[in-house]
């Protein structure tokens, strides 16, 4: 193992994960709610009725986080390495298999593990698991 | 009157917190896919960030919940929708691993692909899409299994 002392962002990357974790803790301390987009953007495709519009409006927050970044500085880059192929087939499996498995980095890895849930750490080992495995196979047994 | 107050006050926050989670995962790195991607590469040059913004958001996390828990309405009177399932079963298991196999495969999870399409990235865009249609196919066949 070699650590990337050059794009290693310890300061940034911890400040972040606080805001996520303000967010999820507003969330569930005023709506309720788990922050976990899995399980937000799942029950629009089952529309009810008075549980529509705190669903939206999580997701609006999300899209409108980039344009309120840019009010007060350029948004740090964004590299997509993966073909419009990969792309595809790779979010394919992410939204098919998030809801497979009833939640994802948010809802399982951050609000799961927080609520000490055991069903999360399960999920959260496990996906961190295959994506290290995944990485691993796609740049060093692959070469790609 | 009081009622739609807190039904409107409700939406604002929900608004709010998806704003607060998106400018976390900016400031994170995690809007990256490249960096995500360095953070599952550890035999590589591996990039530990991801591992602290966990950290941070769990830290913050395990205190809220924690309060959460001792609750049965939230701050707004809304009822708490704590999830009460504990049954470890064959779908979290084998769902939640091909889940890292399709986050590994690009890099993106689903709450960074809105903040991609918030930032006008066509790949992002075209990721999400395919995510809303995997999620759509998960629903049709749950609806037909029925």
């Amino acid at each position: 193992m070699t650590i990337d002392w050059l794009n290693f962002t310890p300061w940034s990357a911890l400040a972040g994960g606080v805001l996520i974790g303000i967010s999820a803790a507003l969330f569930i301390l005023l709506n309720g709610r788990i922050a976990g987009i899995t399980g937000i953007i799942g029950g629009l495709f089952k529309p009810a009725k008075n549980d529509m519009g705190w669903r939206v409006a999580f997701t609006l927050g999300l899209i409108i986080a980039p344009p309120a970044w840019q009010l007060i500085k350029p948004l740090p880059e964004i590299n997509i390495d993966a073909n419009f192929t990969l792309l595809i087939i790779a979010g394919l499996i992410v939204g098919y298999a998030a809801r497979y498995g009833s939640g994802c980095t948010s809802g399982h890895g951050v609000c799961g593990i927080s609520r000490l849930s055991p069903r999360s750490i399960v999920a959260t080992l496990a996906f961190m698991g295959t994506g290290f495995l995944t990485v691993f196979i796609v740049r060093h047994l692959l070469g790609a | 009157m009081k009622k739609n107050l807190n039904h409107f006050s409700a939406l604002i926050f929900a608004l709010f917190s998806g704003l607060i989670f998106g400018i976390g995962l900016i400031l994170a790195g995690m809007a990256n896919p490249a960096k995500v991607l360095a953070f599952l590469d550890i035999a590589g040059l591996w990039d530990p960030s991801l591992g602290l913004v966990m950290g941070g958001a769990i830290a913050v996390g395990l205190v809220a919940f924690t309060l959460a828990k001792k609750r049965t309405r939230s701050f707004l009177g809304l009822p708490m929708n704590l999830p009460t399932s504990r049954i470890i079963d064959q779908r979290l298991i084998v769902g939640s691993l091909i889940f890292g196999i399709g986050w590994g495969l690009a890099g993106i999870c689903p709450a960074p692909a809105f903040v991609l399409l918030g930032a006008g990235s066509l790949k992002g865009i075209v990721f999400l899409i395919a995510m809303l249609i995997g999620m759509g196919i998960f629903e049709y066949i749950e609806n037909s299994n029925k």
